[in-house]
């Protein structure tokens, strides 16, 4: 079974052209709490941002960041529970490409994640997925969502002539 | 594209040759799987050959830190061979970098277990 409950996609005329960089567009997404949810979403957003001209470096990047905010929805936010849901939102505007990711978890505050950095957390096996989206993207933050879950709200500049967005080299 | 995982004996160090994507699900499951499989084995001296292993996230890097210290804890070693450059950049900026032994050449890498 797809991982999808709903799937809305509204583009702009704009957008049946090879970039996709004229005019705000929008597409979002209901997905299941299962692991396919992961690959999916990447894979979406993906071809996403190939579609905006992002090159190869930013779209792994980007994906990256898409995979690990679901994968943070659907372990922390929604506890693996198969009834919740996550929702995931693409937003091309003349600037940036913006990605939330909702879940119906009870939510968390940024100040609370562990630094993965630290001496006494470099050995643990988890808390990595807050850092890397942070590292990777070029804006970021968590905020509480409509559905009383966290939203992660990450964005990167549409790139230049080069194909590759101002903080192309990631690792903040 | 998944993770197909096989081992080899280079003198007393088992050489696990991995390709494909470690990530949340089957692959990081894998991964452990092989690791204690190994362990149980009273195989203590392992080599992870990442040279086909072009893709790792958060769940994977969870994977081979949990590997890593199972090793250690049975007196064991885990190193790594042949980073491609997106899993190198991935564990600089995780520090692991430093936590890791990691070589780019298997005979030396070999030879550093004794």
């Amino acid at each position: 079974m797809l991982p999808i409950v709903a799937f809305t996609l509204w583009l702009s005329r704009a957008a049946t052209s090879r970039k996709m960089t004229a005019g705000a567009k929008h597409l979002e997404i209901t997905l299941e709490t299962q692991v396919e949810s992961v690959n999916l979403a990447e894979e979406m957003c993906l071809r996403v941002a190939e579609a905006a001209g992002f090159g190869e470096d930013d779209c792994y990047r980007i994906g990256m960041s898409v995979r690990e905010g679901v994968i943070n929805a659907f372990h922390y936010g929604n506890q693996e529970r198969p009834e919740k849901k996550i929702y995931l939102a693409v937003d091309i505007t003349a600037e940036k490409l913006i990605i939330h990711v909702l879940d119906e978890g009870t939510g968390f505050t940024l100040a609370d994640v562990p630094d993965p950095l630290a001496e006494e957390n470099l050995l643990s096996t988890s808390g990595r997925g807050i850092f890397l989206m942070r590292a990777f993207m070029d804006e970021f933050d968590v905020v509480q969502g409509r559905t009383g879950g966290a939203e992660i709200v990450m964005s990167k500049r549409l790139p230049g002539p080069g194909g590759n967005s101002e903080n192309g080299k990631g690792g903040r | 594209m998944s993770l197909r995982a096989t081992h080899r004996d280079a003198g007393p160090v088992t050489v696990v040759d991995l390709s494909g994507r470690i990530t949340l699900g089957d692959s990081s499951a894998l991964l452990r799987k092989t690791i204690r499989t190994l362990l149980d084995d009273q195989r203590r001296k392992i080599l992870l050959n990442l040279a086909d292993v072009d893709y790792i996230d958060s769940s994977g890097i969870g994977e081979l830190v949990s590997g890593f210290t199972a090793v250690k804890n049975q007196g064991g070693d885990l190193k790594l061979l042949q980073l491609t450059k997106k899993v190198r950049d991935l564990l600089q900026i995780t520090k692991l970098y430093t936590v890791f032994d990691i070589y780019s050449d298997e005979s030396s890498a070999v030879r550093s277990f004794n």
